[in-house]
């Protein structure tokens, strides 16, 4: 029995689609950055198929970076939004709105 | 064979924890379950012989990233999040409408040359001499056992530090960077110049229904302006 | 008309320039600083005026030494218009005609405004009142001198500016600034005339100037020349009142009397009288279109005769008189004798502008009374003011050897000479027999009688600056018939020969007993009912003719009419057309404008400032990009495969 390359490919689509369904729908801020981290995981893991597919190690190597990169974006982000409920008290999203007309 | 049956495991549990993620009302409840979503990709990226990411996984994500979320969380205490629409009622609805468009159309558009049967690739490493099967542009798959032939750390650690030696350099200074960067936006403030609203704003104020500046909102934006430019 | 020439070199021709500007100068001089000045702006204004005369006098004796039939000269000032086609220059064209012409407006405007010096003293406007005088006499002096109908026309419409600035002089009252605005608009329907018969002339000849029109009248298209001159007429019955543009004339009465003088008797009403006579060889090839005008002339004055009879305003009624004497002089430039419509109108000049005087004069006396009724026996009171008006009065009734008898005859037995012209002769006869009734009736009324004023009004003569100027235009009423009745066939007809066409009948003021006679029974007839009528009368008795007698006292319901047919539906159509600007025009651009402010608003409705909504629109568009491209490349690859 054999898995065909797709459909690892189909997995990383349908958790690309969940972590971004979730950034629209969630309103924590935190729980909003984890659904991002999901998106990132699931790029990751089209690059590694690619790089199976490909018999190259290019694929693997960029996943490797994008999580170097995930790393510190979480590092700084977090941050951020210790910043804000600071100020603000709140982590909902819908609360930042300063810019509405 | 058991390739098939780890993905089969796996594939679903990576899936049903994301989608979970999506509905717990606990923050750290999801936290949780998107550390189960990371263990099970780990596993996959052990399946398909990338046996070095699958650690790492382990370890940064699961280990220091989702960590970092989690002492966030339980610092700050946000666990709940409030019920309802919030101020946009129809987000949801459209979101999930627009996701499944998205993913039907990465599913045909990324996936789709790929799912046939011939598709799968190779588990065995080639006899000596034989050579690998090139992939075609469109189906086939070639499999990294010539690659990882003496290991896939080895390998990539090879192309790590010859072919990517240069984006390797500079992906180090960007975490100096950001660690440094982390603590200075995440210092306690003394001085309350420092702060750029209004600490009577901190509290939220009461959620009207309907679209519309928050009472006191807008005059808090002023007084922004108006504190910055104090001398 | 005579060819045109350059003139001589060192001659004052040259220097006709200086006949409209420097009162142009002096009134632009007073309107600025006429405050600071007061009361020196009379001898300014004065003197500006008195140079006009001297250098027309100048110019007028150096025509003289002219040969005769070379007496007309282009003088050449300034390059104006070159528009392709259309050139027309500031030339001044210096030819007998002109220079009567000259000679009436400047000499008769020194001395009006010499009046004015003691009728309006003590006005609070007094300088502005000389400046605007000043300038009316240099847009007049430019109608007259005008070589182009271009030039002619600024002068044209500058004296209609002039006339309603003046009528309107003392504007704080509203029927005052009504009756100025009145004159404007009536003078400005005739001008669209004048305008088109200045195109058409312009399409047919390809030029404006009266050296290159009039030789070529002759050779225009029947319809054109007939057209160019009805059009032209049309002009001249607003500038110079006669039926339907008539109207405002009466009305102008509004303004001081030395308005009433100077432009409603001797000067700007008679411009349309020189248009035509300027245009002599255009209306001699139109014979018929001569008859028109004649008719117009004719009924005009039969119309204002009949109004004058029954007007209680003492200058009211010289004011429709003004009009019936005009009538006069279209009769006669109809019928083809410009001379003789020239002749009256120099002599109306002179007793007219007596007459409008005196009647100031006794305005000034009783302190501005203008009903007849309540006037009487100023004889005793006024004795220089009653024998001036009595010799103004006896001109314009024709009575020999006073200058009215001379022209009127001229104007009468011309018409009696032209084939087909017998009616309007026959009008003119009526009209001259109720010339003489109602100025008798009004010297009666105001001079003779028992004292109709009240009690406390002490009427005395007027001070010298204004009888001293009553005096010389007697002089001038009295003898000014000798301009045209030497033994030798007129002094003003060979005057004028080379710059209007002859009449073809034959004019003999002396000969032609029977018509003569007709008018001076005609005359003597009028003369004797009034004084029969009016001579010792109280007060006013109840009209014998009560039906006529109210038709007259309303002019005949001539405004009313306007006022339904013109004035109200105007009205009407302007209202609309506010409503249109506003609503539709305004709306139009508001809506463009509140179209905009809506879009806006509804496009605002984007930026929600919620970070999520902003995240969903993103996917959409990346949704569609995503689409698109693998659209593109599905469609790619079925088409090659």
């Amino acid at each position: 029995m054999k898995v065909p390359a797709g459909h690892y490919l189909i997995l990383a689509a349908a958790l690309f689609t969940t972590g971004l369904v979730g950034v629209l729908v969630r309103r924590n801020l935190i729980v909003m950055f984890m659904c991002v981290e999901l998106m990132l995981n699931s790029v990751n893991l089209t690059l590694v198929a690619f790089s199976r597919i490909h018999g190259g190690l290019d694929g693997q190597i960029m996943s490797f970076f994008v999580m170097v990169v995930a790393a510190a974006e979480v590092t700084v982000g977090l941050a951020l939004i210790i910043n804000l409920f600071r100020l603000r008290a709140s982590v909902d999203a819908d609360d930042v709105h300063s810019l509405r007309s | 064979m058991a390739e098939f049956v780890v993905f089969w495991i796996m594939a679903p549990l990576a899936l049903g924890a994301a989608i979970s993620m999506l509905f717990m009302r606990n923050a750290v409840h999801a936290a949780l379950l998107l550390v189960v979503n990371f263990f099970a990709i780990a596993v996959l990226y052990a399946v398909l012989e990338a046996q070095f990411l699958a650690v790492i996984q382990i370890i940064v994500y699961a280990g220091a990233i989702m960590v970092l979320f989690l002492f966030v969380l339980m610092l700050l205490g946000i666990n709940r999040e409030e019920a309802g629409g919030g101020a946009l009622p129809r987000q949801a609805p459209v979101a999930i409408a627009l996701g499944v468009a998205l993913f039907a159309v990465l599913a045909a558009g990324v996936a789709s040359p790929f799912l046939s049967a011939e598709d799968a690739c190779p588990t065995e490493t080639p006899a000596e001499g034989q050579p690998v099967a090139a992939p075609q542009s469109d189906g086939g798959c070639a499999g990294l056992a010539a690659v990882n032939e003496e290991g896939n750390v080895r390998a990539v650690g090879l192309q790590l530090f010859t072919r990517y030696v240069w984006p390797f350099e500079v992906v180090s200074a960007l975490l100096i960077v950001a660690a440094v960067g982390a603590m200075v936006i995440g210092r306690k403030h003394e001085a309350p110049e420092d702060l750029v609203d209004q600490p009577a704003n901190a509290m939220p104020e009461p959620r009207r229904d309907g679209p519309g500046p928050a009472p006191g909102e807008s005059h808090g934006d002023r007084a922004d302006t108006e504190r910055i430019t104090k001398p | 008309m005579e060819h045109a020439l350059t003139p001589p070199a060192g001659s004052v021709i040259q220097l006709a320039w200086l006949i409209p500007v420097i009162p142009a100068l002096s009134a632009g001089f007073l309107l600025l600083a006429g405050k600071r000045l007061g009361k020196i702006a009379a001898p300014v204004a004065i003197a500006a005026i008195g140079a006009s005369f001297a250098v027309s006098l100048l110019v007028f004796g150096a025509l003289r030494a002219e040969p005769e039939h070379e007496r007309t000269f282009v003088v050449h000032l300034a390059q104006w218009l070159d528009i392709g086609p259309l050139q027309v220059d500031w030339n001044l064209l210096v030819d007998p005609l002109a220079s009567v012409m000259l000679l009436l407006v400047t000499g008769v405007g020194t001395l009006i405004h010499v009046y004015s010096v003691g009728y309006m003293h003590g006005d609070e406007r007094y300088p502005r009142f000389f400046a605007y005088l000043n300038l009316f006499a240099a847009s007049m002096l430019i109608l007259v001198l005008g070589e182009s109908m271009l030039t002619l026309f600024v002068g044209w419409e500058l004296v209609g500016l002039c006339s309603y600035l003046l009528i309107g002089f003392w504007f704080e009252r509203r029927d005052y600034a009504g009756a100025a605005k009145k004159a404007f608009v009536t003078n400005r329907v005739g001008d669209v005339g004048f305008m088109l018969a200045m195109f058409l002339a312009f399409s047919a000849v390809g030029s404006l100037s009266f050296t290159q029109v009039l030789p070529a009248a002759e050779g225009l298209a029947a319809g054109t020349a007939v057209a160019i001159a009805l059009l032209l007429f049309v002009g001249a019955t607003g500038k110079s009142a006669q039926i339907p543009l008539y109207v405002w004339l009466p009305d102008a009465m509004a303004g001081p009397t030395p308005v009433s003088a100077l432009i409603h008797a001797a000067t700007m009403v008679t411009a349309g009288v020189y248009l035509v006579a300027r245009m002599s060889p255009l209306f001699s090839a139109v014979p018929d279109v001569g008859m028109v005008v004649a008719w117009v002339g004719a009924l005009t004055a039969l119309l204002a005769a009949l109004i004058a009879c029954v007007q209680r305003d003492l200058k009211k009624i010289l004011a429709y008189s003004t009009v019936s004497q005009l009538g006069y002089m279209f009769i006669a430039v109809g019928v083809g004798a410009y001379t003789a419509g020239v002749f009256h109108l120099l002599t109306h000049g002179f007793f007219k502008a007596l007459l409008f005087l005196a009647a100031g004069s006794v305005m000034h006396a009783l302190h501005d009374e203008t009903d007849v009724w309540r006037m009487g026996g100023l004889r005793k009171h006024m004795p220089v003011t009653f024998a001036t008006s009595l010799i103004g009065w006896l001109a314009i009734a024709g009575i020999p050897p006073l200058s009215g008898y001379f022209s009127k005859e001229e104007i009468l037995a011309a018409a009696s000479e032209t084939p087909g012209a017998m009616p309007v002769y026959v009008i003119g006869l009526v009209v001259a027999g109720l010339t003489a009734f109602y100025m008798t009736r009004w010297f009666v009324l105001i001079f003779l009688g028992p004292e109709r004023f009240g009690h406390n009004i002490h009427p005395h003569e007027s001070p010298w600056s204004m009888s001293g100027v009553l005096a010389v235009l007697a002089v001038l009423a009295a003898g000014g018939g000798l301009l045209n009745t030497s033994a030798e066939g007129g002094w003003l007809h060979h005057w004028l020969e080379g710059s209007v066409v002859a009449f073809h009948g034959e004019v003999h003021p002396l000969g032609h007993t029977a018509l003569i006679a007709l008018a001076m029974v005609a005359a003597v007839a009028g003369i004797a009912a009034a004084v029969a009528l009016y001579r010792r009368v109280d007060a006013q008795g109840a009209p014998r003719f009560p039906g006529w007698h109210r038709l007259a006292t309303n002019k005949f319901y001539v405004d009313e009419l306007y006022q339904l047919v013109l004035v109200t539906p105007g009205r009407m159509l302007s209202d609309a057309l506010s409503v249109f600007d506003r609503r539709g025009i305004d709306g139009a651009v508001n809506g463009i404008a509140r179209g905009t402010a809506g879009l806006a608003t509804l496009g605002r409705r984007t930026q929600t400032g919620y970070v999520r909504s902003y995240a969903l629109a993103t996917l959409l568009g990346a949704l569609l990009i995503a689409g698109l491209f693998y659209a593109g490349s599905w469609a790619a690859s079925a088409w090659i495969g």
